[in-house]
């Protein structure tokens, strides 16, 4: 209940939040994107919004021992820019160009009831875990299932 | 269209999301990367937040969707992309995140609001690539 309760709140304030900022409407993502076309910059009011209080909450963290509700805080120190994590994020962003949903929005909008971002959803999903198949392949570690 | 009314909830919107990621940082110590909780959520990942925490976050972003759905009513939502092209962006989206170790939240909200370099070397990857393709496909295939 200590992790679940947090986590539940943060997901459907996130949830809401991105059904709100419009950033559920690919459309309007691949508009942000469309920087030879008729640009539209929601995302960039949405992404400068949320910046703030995020902000804020890591200022505060400074002045923190440990979190409210947890022993410790987990956020990530590695600073090494690699290979990886540029290769990572370039095939996200071919994806996300191709389609204009990320994995928020893309989740958040199942409760439209659209059946394009269920099929999205279920190739993002098998997408992750070829990724996992991929890593303990060339790690020489036995191949983890789900669940 | 760019209305006033589009800017505001944008900004409300974007307020809402970061909130709730301040939120979680200070309740739980964690990120609120939702590639990496949907993985998470989902047993693919060996690291990161618990199970239960990962689970519940997860189910709780299309929660949160219904909610405004209920209450603000329904929002647009036009995906004119094929099949082919759905299930392509879909598995680049899940494979990328999982390789980068994040998406939009995690190194968009969550790694530039604390001057992470490696967030942002992976976010203007993604916006890159993003514009890059978005490029080709209406500028130069003349797709969408």
């Amino acid at each position: 209940m200590r992790h679940a309760l947090p986590g539940l709140v943060v997901g459907t304030l996130f949830g809401a939040g991105l059904a709100l900022s419009g950033m559920t409407n690919p459309a309007r993502v691949l508009g942000f994107l469309d920087i030879g076309g008729r640009w539209d910059p929601t995302l960039a009011f949405v992404l400068a919004a949320a910046l703030v209080p995020s902000a804020l909450a890591y200022l505060l963290v400074r002045r923190m021992e440990r979190p409210v509700m947890a022993e410790e805080f987990c956020i990530p120190q590695n600073r090494t820019v690699e290979a990886r994590l540029l290769a990572g994020g370039a095939l996200f962003g071919i994806g996300w160009g191709l389609v204009g949903l990320c994995p928020g929005p893309a989740l958040a909008g199942l409760a439209f009831g659209v059946w394009q971002s269920w099929a999205f959803v279920a190739a993002m999903v098998a997408g992750m875990w070829l990724q996992r198949l991929y890593a303990d392949l060339r790690d020489h570690r036995p191949v983890h299932f789900t669940g | 269209m760019l209305t006033s009314a589009t800017i505001l909830s944008a900004l409300l919107g974007g307020l809402l999301i970061g909130s709730a990621a301040g939120l979680l940082l200070l309740l739980s110590g964690r990120i609120a990367g939702v590639s990496g909780m949907a993985a998470a959520a989902l047993r693919i990942a060996d690291k990161g937040p618990p199970w239960s925490q990962a689970a519940a976050f997860t189910i709780g972003l299309p929660i949160g969707a219904a909610v405004v759905l209920a209450i603000v009513g329904r929002p647009e939502v036009t995906i004119t992309s094929s099949v082919p092209l759905l299930v392509a962006g879909g598995l680049l989206v899940g494979f990328g995140t999982r390789l980068g170790n994040g998406c939009t939240s995690g190194h968009g909200v969550c790694g530039l609001a604390r001057l992470s370099p490696r967030s942002l070397a992976a976010t203007a990857a993604f916006m890159g690539a993003g514009i890059a393709t978005v490029f080709v496909a209406r500028h130069i295939l003349g797709a969408g």
